[in-house]
């Protein structure tokens, strides 16, 4: 724990002082991704993306956009280090993430993204203030400060009447802003969010965008992957994703 | 540590079942094992308990027939031990302790009054015989040394005969009749064996001067020896003994049908070949007994881990390490077997205690009987060990497939049961 603390912050300083010169501003784009590749061999190769390149600065909302079997939840698990990529870097705030083993992979999600999902993913047995504090429980910290931080985060949802109610109590609205508040606990560099609407109505899903604005005015950098044109024009940047290319990106300007 | 405990008494919490499924197949086979190897216990208890008073070193001597033509004899000559062959016992053999002898006196009557046991065994015996036959006193006294050096006119009683005769009045100091000579009551024995025949005793040396005209003989010598505890030692013995006779009666040392010995530890060694041999098997059904608790215990380590991958797969994506996954589950699995195995040991425990409580306390008819059970329990650290094997069966369990689960790629995990 102590040591992969370490090892990140010395990589972070080898990186920002030692890169060649085309790399130096490197720590401003929070995300760059060099030509990225990945065929998944399941019977047939399935060569799912065709050199990505995509650069993301810090305090972007940005969405990806795309078909089904474009590629989109393919890079969002790269860009979240779930999945690894065949060729190419991927940069995440001016580290390299390459080849990690999965104790690594787990330290580096754990310190560095948040992640909120499409059918919300919280632990059906451990109640909302629980589930919340999971990230810090992989940090080690003490139970009674994960707990005092978890309802802080749950307060500045609008949950604190709910913390110590069962997810199968909440209604999905409820789940997802739980599911952001566990993302942002730990104080991550990005934002992850997998259709973070596709499961809920339009209201909700107005409430959600919502709040992952207000995140974003914080200075948190969100990627979020949709199908739905509505939920996308709310973010800066629209990135369209077409076999496994980035086929266009839109700026938009609100 | 206190954090992983608090971890997962969350999750123990929260699935009460699957808890409860795993603890129940830990503590039956605990259970089982424990009331198994107790109850071989007291099988073993209660029919040893029968050898009790019997000595179990005891050797007996009876006199054969020649069955070889030796220094000058012809065969078929009757080899008579006497007197003269228990001073030799007592004198030449070190590891001879107590030496009893019996006078079988046969077709004898004993009366008292108008009622009369026709039939009976009169036995001649001397002190040792008590030890050795397994007598047990109800009344009055055994015969003792002094009986025999001054010939008394004495006699013990069995139960039976005494019924008979006395109708449950106290008989010590009565006189009966043995053919018509006066002999006195000094008492009433039982023996644990039972027998059909009521044998009375009388001191050895009145028996041969009033029933066998003075002659030295005895039909049988029996007597305890020491220092012996291995078969080679007991053949030794036997060998020396059998020469040492041969000797003094001139029968050849190789002629098996004049002198007969019984061993009684031979008896003794097969009653215990038995035992081992159930105790044996007794330990194999146990053993498989653990081993179906640990097949459940594997079984449901694999459905959990399955049934729990996507949860596994959350935890890594919020970051949780793969060591610490196999850590969340072993050490779950590890309170889950001890907890419920030390239940199910205690409950064991307890169980063979309280049957071992009811047999006691049981009323006994105030005689010897044979016993099939006695003292059903077992070694604490016994029942210690099988938990520990239970634990740590449920150690390697929980590993294979936590192993498994942790090194799933996260992502693979979060699609798992989708």
């Amino acid at each position: 724990m102590i040591f992969d603390k370490y090892f990140l912050f010395f990589t972070n300083i080898v990186y920002t002082f030692t890169l060649p010169n085309q790399n130096r501003g490197i720590a401003q784009r929070m995300i760059v991704l060099e030509n990225i590749n990945k065929t998944y061999y399941n019977g047939a190769p399935l060569h799912v993306l065709k050199g990505i390149n995509l650069e993301i600065h810090r305090g972007e909302l940005v969405s990806i956009m795309g078909a089904s079997g474009s590629g989109k939840s393919t890079l969002l698990n790269i860009l979240g280090i779930l999945d690894d990529y065949d060729s190419g870097s991927y940069y995440l705030n001016g580290q390299l993430i390459r080849h990690l083993s999965e104790t690594q992979a787990a330290a580096a999600r754990n310190k560095m993204i948040g992640y909120i999902f499409q059918s919300f993913n919280l632990i059906n047995y451990k109640n909302a203030l629980e589930n919340v504090a999971l990230p810090l429980y992989y940090q080690g910290v003490s139970r009674r400060k994960r707990n005092a931080e978890a309802l802080e985060y749950l307060d500045r949802l609008g949950l604190r009447d709910w913390a110590h109610h069962m997810p199968n109590e909440m209604s999905g609205g409820q789940k997802q802003r739980v599911a952001i508040a566990r993302a942002l606990i730990n104080k991550p560099q990005i934002i992850l969010a997998d259709e973070p609407t596709g499961a809920l109505d339009s209201v909700t899903s107005q409430e959600v965008m919502d709040l992952l604005r207000q995140v974003n005015n914080t200075g948190m950098t969100i990627v979020c992957v949709t199908h739905e044109r509505s939920i996308a024009e709310q973010t800066d940047k629209i990135i369209h994703i077409k076999d496994g290319i980035i086929s266009s990106t839109e700026t938009l300007t609100l | 540590m206190r954090e992983l405990l608090l971890e997962i008494w969350t999750s123990i919490r929260k699935n009460k079942l699957r808890t409860f499924l795993t603890g129940f197949s830990v503590a039956w086979g605990i259970f089982m094992l424990v009331i198994l190897l107790g109850s071989g216990n007291g099988l073993k208890n209660g029919v040893m308990s029968n050898f009790g008073n019997q000595a179990v070193n005891t050797i007996i001597l009876q006199g054969g027939l020649t069955s070889t033509p030796y220094a000058g004899y012809d065969k078929w000559r009757h080899i008579e031990l006497g007197n003269r062959d228990m001073e030799l016992l007592h004198n030449e053999f070190p590891e001879v302790d107590q030496i009893a002898a019996n006078v079988w006196l046969n077709e004898i009557t004993i009366s008292y009054g108008r009622e009369y046991l026709t039939n009976t065994s009169i036995v001649g015996i001397t002190p040792a015989n008590v030890e050795m036959e397994g007598q047990v006193l109800l009344t009055g006294r055994f015969i003792n040394e002094t009986d025999l050096a001054q010939q008394r006119k004495v006699i013990l009683l069995d139960k039976s005969a005494s019924e008979v005769l006395f109708f449950g009045a106290d008989p010590v100091g009565k006189a009966v009749k043995l053919n018509n000579i006066s002999f006195t009551v000094i008492g009433v024995y039982d023996r644990i064996q039972k027998s059909y025949n009521s044998t009375c005793n009388i001191p050895l040396s009145t028996a041969q001067l009033i029933f066998k005209a003075n002659s030295p003989y005895v039909d049988r010598i029996v007597f305890s020896v020491n220092e012996i505890t291995t078969d080679q030692q007991m053949e030794t013995f036997e060998k020396r003994l059998r020469n040492r006779l041969a000797a003094e009666h001139k029968f050849s040392p190789t002629d098996e049908s004049a002198l007969w010995i019984f061993n009684r530890m031979e008896n003794y060694k097969d009653t215990m070949f038995i035992f081992n041999g159930i105790s044996i098997f007794i330990w194999i059904i146990g053993l498989g007994t653990l081993l179906a608790g640990v097949v459940g215990v594997s079984n449901i380590m694999l459905v959990t881990v399955q049934e729990r991958t996507f949860e596994f797969g959350i935890r890594k994506a919020l970051g949780a390490k793969p060591s610490s996954v196999i850590r969340l589950i072993l050490t779950e699995s590890v309170l889950i077997t001890a907890a419920f195995g030390y239940i199910g040991m205690v409950l064991g425990v307890f169980t063979m205690e309280l049957v071992n409580k009811i047999l006691s306390s049981m009323p006994t008819t105030g005689e010897h009987q044979f016993n099939m059970f006695l003292n059903p329990t077992l070694n604490l650290s016994v029942a210690v060990s099988a938990t520990i094997v239970l634990v740590i069966a449920g150690l390697i369990a929980g590993y294979v497939p936590a192993r498994r689960a942790a090194q799933l790629k996260t992502i693979d995990a979060l699609r798992y049961n989708k």
